[in-house]
Formats: C-alpha cells, sequence, structure tokens
C-alpha cells in the first residue's frame, strides 16, 4: 500500500529528529520531553505494524511515566548541562 | 523489505550509542540508553510482521494474522526498561546530594 | 577529541545494523502455511511455531486474543518473573529515597486544572479496569491497563500539590495482589498437573466469564502494576531535596 509507505518515512524523519534533538541539546528538561515524542511516534508505527497491544503499553508507559519521573529527577538536580 | 522502520532502528541505536560515548552528563547518558530501548524493541516487532497480515485477535473474517510471539516478548521487556530507568533515576539523585555535581568523568585527560 | 572518535564509531555501527538488516529472513504466508526465506539464496522453509500458537488459541485456551493467551498460559512463568522484577525495583526505589519535608512553598495550580482533573479521574480509573478486565477480548492487558491507573493518580499529584498516596493501603493491595498470583499457580498445581495451570472451565470464546484463569490472573496484575506505578512517582516526587 502506497500510503503507508508514505506515512512511514514521515514518521520515520520525526523520530529521528527528535532522537538528534534530545542528545545535542544543552536543556536537559527539552531532551526529556524529545525523548518522551519520540516514544510517541515509535508508538504510532507499532499501530502501522498491526501490534494494539504494544502500542497502547508503549503510549502509556514510555511517553507517560517514563517523561514524568524524568522530570521529577530533573527537578532535583540541575536543569542546563555544564 | 520494510525499510523506513529499519533505518529508524539502526538509527535510533546509532544515535544512543553516541550519546553514551561522548557525553559527560550522567542525566543524558541515562536518557541515551532510553532511546536504545526503545529502538530495540522497535526491531522485534518490524521481525514479526508478515506482509498483509492483521493483528492477531481472532474474529473470523480474516486467515493471514500477524505474528503474536515477538508482540508477548516486547510487553514484557518495556515494563523492565520503565523498571530499570527509575531505579537508575534514583541513584543519580543520591550521588547528586552526595556530591553535588552530575558528571562523572572529571579530572581524566581524554 | 573524543566527540570524533566517538562519531566515526557511531557511522560504523550504524552501516554495520544496515547490512545486517539486509540479509534478515522475510515472512510470508501462503496455502495456510507461515514460511520464511532467505533474500539471498532464496530456499524456502516451513515455520511452525507462529501457526500453531494461531491456531492452537481459541480451542485450548478459550480466549480470542492470542497475545494475551501467550503471555498467560503457555509462557505464564516469564510473566510471574517479570512481576518480581517489577517488585524489586519499587522496592529499591522506596529503600534508597528519604521523605522529605515538603521543601519549598509551591504554588498553587490553574482553576482549569484543578476542577478539570476533578472531572475527568473517574473516568481515567474506570478506563484503566476497563482495560485489565477485558484482557482477554480485546488488546490490552494487565501492563497497560495498571499504567493508565497510575496516570490518573499522577494527574491528581500535578494538579494538588498536597496530594500523597497513604503508605498502609499501596502496600496492603500489592501484596495482596502479589500473593494471589502465586496462589494460583500453586491450585494449579493441587487440582491439575503443573504449575501455573488452567484449571477453571473454559466456556464459551467471546464471552466475558471465559478462558479459565486469564481473567484472574490480569485483574491481579492490574492491581499490582498500577500501585506500584503510581508509588514509584510518589516516592520520586517527595525526595528531600
Amino acid at each position: 500500500m502506497i500510503e503507508f509507505t508514505i506515512i512511514s518515512w514521515i514518521m520515520a524523519l520525526l523520530v529521528i529528529g527528535a532522537a538528534i534533538y534530545a542528545i545535542e541539546t544543552k536543556d536537559l528538561l527539552s531532551s526529556a520531553i524529545a525523548a518522551g515524542v519520540a516514544s510517541l511516534v515509535v508508538s504510532i508505527m507499532f499501530l502501522i505494524l498491526q501490534a494494539p497491544d504494544v502500542a497502547i503499553t508503549e503510549a502509556s508507559i514510555g511517553a507517560g511515566l517514563t517523561m514524568a519521573i524524568f522530570v521529577y529527577a530533573i527537578g532535583k538536580t540541575g536543569r542546563w548541562e555544564k | 523489505m520494510m525499510w523506513p522502520e529499519y533505518v529508524t532502528v539502526a538509527a535510533l541505536i546509532s544515535i544512543g550509542l553516541y550519546g553514551v560515548m561522548a557525553k559527560k552528563n550522567l542525566m543524558k547518558i541515562f536518557i541515551a540508553i532510553s532511546l536504545m530501548e526503545t529502538g530495540v524493541n522497535l526491531l522485534l516487532i518490524t521481525i514479526g510482521y508478515i506482509p498483509e497480515g492483521t493483528a492477531p485477535i481472532e474474529n473470523g473474517n480474516f486467515v493471514k494474522y500477524v505474528d503474536p510471539l515477538p508482540q508477548a516478548l516486547v510487553l514484557t521487556a518495556i515494563v523492565i526498561g520503565l523498571s530499570v530507568t527509575a531505579l537508575a533515576l534514583t541513584l543519580l539523585i543520591r550521588y547528586h546530594s552526595k556530591t553535588g555535581t552530575l558528571e562523572y568523568r572529571r579530572g581524566m585527560k581524554w | 577529541m573524543r566527540k570524533v572518535a566517538a562519531i566515526v564509531i557511531a557511522s560504523a555501527f550504524f552501516a554495520i545494523l544496515l547490512i545486517s538488516f539486509y540479509q534478515i529472513p522475510q515472512s510470508g504466508y501462503s496455502g495456510s502455511e507461515y514460511y520464511y526465506s532467505n533474500p539471498i539464496t532464496g530456499s524456502h522453509a516451513n515455520e511452525s511455531v507462529p501457526s500453531h500458537y494461531i491456531s492452537g488459541t481459541k480451542n485450548e485456551t478459550g480466549a480470542v486474543n492470542a497475545v494475551t493467551a501467550i503471555v498467560v498460559e503457555y509462557r505464564g512463568f516469564d510473566t510471574l518473573g517479570e512481576v518480581t522484577v517489577l517488585f524489586t525495583a519499587a522496592t529499591g526505589v522506596a529503600f534508597l529515597l528519604h521523605k522529605g519535608k515538603g521543601g519549598k512553598k509551591r504554588a498553587e495550580a490553574n482553576l482549569i486544572l484543578r476542577e478539570g482533573s476533578k472531572l475527568v479521574l473517574p473516568f481515567i480509573l474506570l478506563a484503566g479496569a476497563y482495560i485489565f478486565i477485558h484482557g482477554h477480548l480485546t488488546p490490552g492487558g494487565g501492563f497497560p491497563g495498571g499504567a493508565v491507573i497510575a496516570s490518573g493518580f499522577l494527574l491528581m499529584m500535578l494538579s494538588y500539590p498536597k496530594f500523597f498516596m497513604k503508605e498502609k493501603p499501596v502496600s496492603i493491595t500489592e501484596s495482596f495482589a502479589g500473593i494471589t498470583f502465586a496462589v494460583i499457580g500453586l491450585l494449579g498445581l493441587l487440582f491439575a498437573s503443573s504449575f501455573l495451570e488452567n484449571f477453571l472451565p473454559l466456556g464459551n470464546a467471546g464471552y466475558l466469564l471465559s478462558a479459565g484463569i486469564i481473567p484472574v490472573i490480569y485483574i491481579a496484575i492490574g492491581f499490582k502494576v498500577g500501585s506500584e506505578l503510581s508509588s514509584i512517582a510518589d516516592k520520586l516526587k517527595e525526595v528531600q531535596k
């Protein structure tokens, strides 16, 4: 199906862009949020690959709880990387 | 061959590996490890995909189902990744309250 | 110096991964048989593992969802190990962090957030409970259901800064859910032949009260995962600076 291929390439570009931004920036809060965005777009790719159980699990755990505990831990330590 | 997914997996693992090797801040290293775990989970599900198959829930209309075994393994792996991240961040908070900084390669020349 | 070496090594790893992904055997399905074919030599071989799981799910376990049947019935011992790993992580987090005395004064949240979260919280808990009760009929199961319940409590923690989870009910819930899982396995040893064997009646496929022990185990896992994840989030919020 040709439309699935185009959507998959757009998702791939979004994931790679979010991952590169998460590593290179000096603001730790933006880095954690970019990792959460990458997790969310990967969860949409799981749905295109016909796996609904794994999509629900990755969306609620990877994009919700992992990012929340990263933000709490950044609040206790510093926000800017020196 | 599903090239968009394979390129995404290779890019996620390589970017995570670069983050672990080149950065000094421990929080950035943990974010890179979490990205690598996401990439490996995506690889496991991409291997089990059968073209023009549907989700492995039986409803009587379809005959062609996707392989259900890798999905069961990835379901476990995602939860274990969250547990390891939570424990690692706890150790990081204790390290920061002991020494006051988050870098761990202080004093090394290279 | 380190950055250049890291970029070279990461690019070499990227190229090696792409070359090895080219040689992965492709799966296919033709004539009611699963096969995989090598893209380089072009040889076929028959796979029997996926067809055994898909054709045997409805008759042997009574569940409609094949992934759920694999996680609880065919490979149930791995799920017991994973519940142990989650329990160890929650215990480690609670052991290493000390509870603070509140710290600095936090600002009150926005009015829309406060009133909206009071309205939305019962529906979030209901959605989480629906996901783990209907684990054998619809996609989902115990683990995403528990995560949705923990997200509901996380919303309450964000809107009201004075909200905290009481220790006694959370630990009692978690312990009882874990004991239920192990006791059901031992009852399988008592009534049937092996540990974690399906000893309740199977019923009709597609109904809520079917598939033997699968709904009971998933309800126990849902409670356990929900209480553990919300206690992890609560401990990380309240730690002394």
